[in-house]
């Protein structure tokens, strides 16, 4: 009777691992930059392109780098929570115009809002390869001594923010 | 290799088409022979089926852009590959390193198949052992000699 059951047994953990992957999805690849120095990178600035930003004036605080495109679909998703939650001035959050046309992002801007305190173009995509971008939106949330703790593979949704990032910010800033 | 050099060729071309803009193409056929053949090995993070080389996915060119850049600075095939998992993670490799996070997915398959051996050995000792006929004990032995030596039995 016992012998019976084994691959009963062995059946179930097979369908538990089934499942647990079924609720994984496949296109979130972890990031091996978590816990190590966000790439420093200096680039013009959209709005301003004359002027340069340079990552390094940002050591000392917390702040989120947001990529972000004219042609992403998916970031209209995210803007109007990025929007809604800029207005709260938690942090500074960056936005990196990923290979995009100044001109369109400008445009996009004006036309959604501009929860960025500033966004740097990244036109040859150059800056999101170095933070291992492979679909926009990303975020990255970067502490005082510029590493990155958290990254957001797609759209920040509202649970994300509520549940993983503003707990998060909140430790980093004390 | 003279196959995916075409291929490869045949891509960009399709690529350009609509990109709109003449980016020269392969100036250099030993970078680009370098460079597929690294690209070959690594995956496409767009489109995770497809390997690096392949993939027609706005990251893959620009990554071949950047592998392409970093042949032409003289890096070796390892820094390159490093330079790429770095970023993305042991996921951009189709083989993965051999170090501890990866034993079980290496071993792994070879563990199952032990483990099947072990199965298999025990059920045919079991089989034999029980195919083996139990030894007679002193009373059952002396009945059979008694059948054996009785003479109406034969005739």
């Amino acid at each position: 009777m016992k012998k019976a059951l084994i691959p009963l047994g062995i059946f179930i953990v097979l369908v538990v691992f089934l499942a647990i992957a079924l609720t994984r999805d496949p296109r979130e690849i972890p990031s091996p930059l978590i816990g190590k120095a966000a790439p420093l990178f200096s680039a013009p600035i959209l709005h301003t392109p004359q002027q340069q930003f340079n990552s390094k004036d940002m050591l000392g605080k917390v702040w989120l780098l947001n990529t972000w495109a004219s042609w992403c679909v998916a970031c209209r998703q995210e803007h109007p929570i990025l929007v809604e939650f800029a207005k709260t001035k938690t942090l500074p959050v960056i936005g990196l115009d990923y290979k995009d046309k100044d001109a369109d992002g400008l445009k996009w801007l004006d036309r959604l809002g501009n929860p960025y305190d500033l966004s740097v173009v990244d036109r040859d995509g150059r800056i999101g390869i170095d933070f291992g971008v492979y679909g926009v939106p990303e975020s990255f949330l970067i502490d005082k001594a510029g590493v990155i703790r958290y990254k957001q593979i797609g759209p920040i949704t509202e649970e994300a923010l509520r549940d993983k990032i503003l707990p998060l910010v909140r430790e980093l800033q004390k | 290799m003279k196959y995916w050099l075409a291929l490869f060729l045949a891509l960009q071309c399709a690529v350009f088409a609509y990109a709109g803009e003449a980016t020269p193409l392969a100036e250099d056929p030993v970078v680009e022979q370098r460079m597929i053949a690294i690209s070959e090995e690594l995956r496409c993070l767009v489109c995770q089926n497809e390997s690096l080389a392949a993939s027609r996915a706005d990251l893959a060119q620009d990554l071949r852009r950047e592998v392409r850049e970093l042949i032409k600075a003289n890096k070796t095939n390892q820094e390159i590959r490093d330079y790429l998992v770095a970023r993305y993670g042991d996921f951009v490799l189709y083989r993965p390193a051999l170090k501890p996070l990866n034993y079980l997915l290496w071993f792994g398959p070879f563990l199952l198949l032990l483990g099947a051996l072990v199965v298999l050995l025990r059920l045919v000792r079991r089989n034999q052992r029980s195919a083996a006929p139990a030894p007679l004990d002193p009373a059952q032995r002396e009945k059979a000699q008694a059948l054996l030596q009785d003479p109406g039995l034969h005739s």
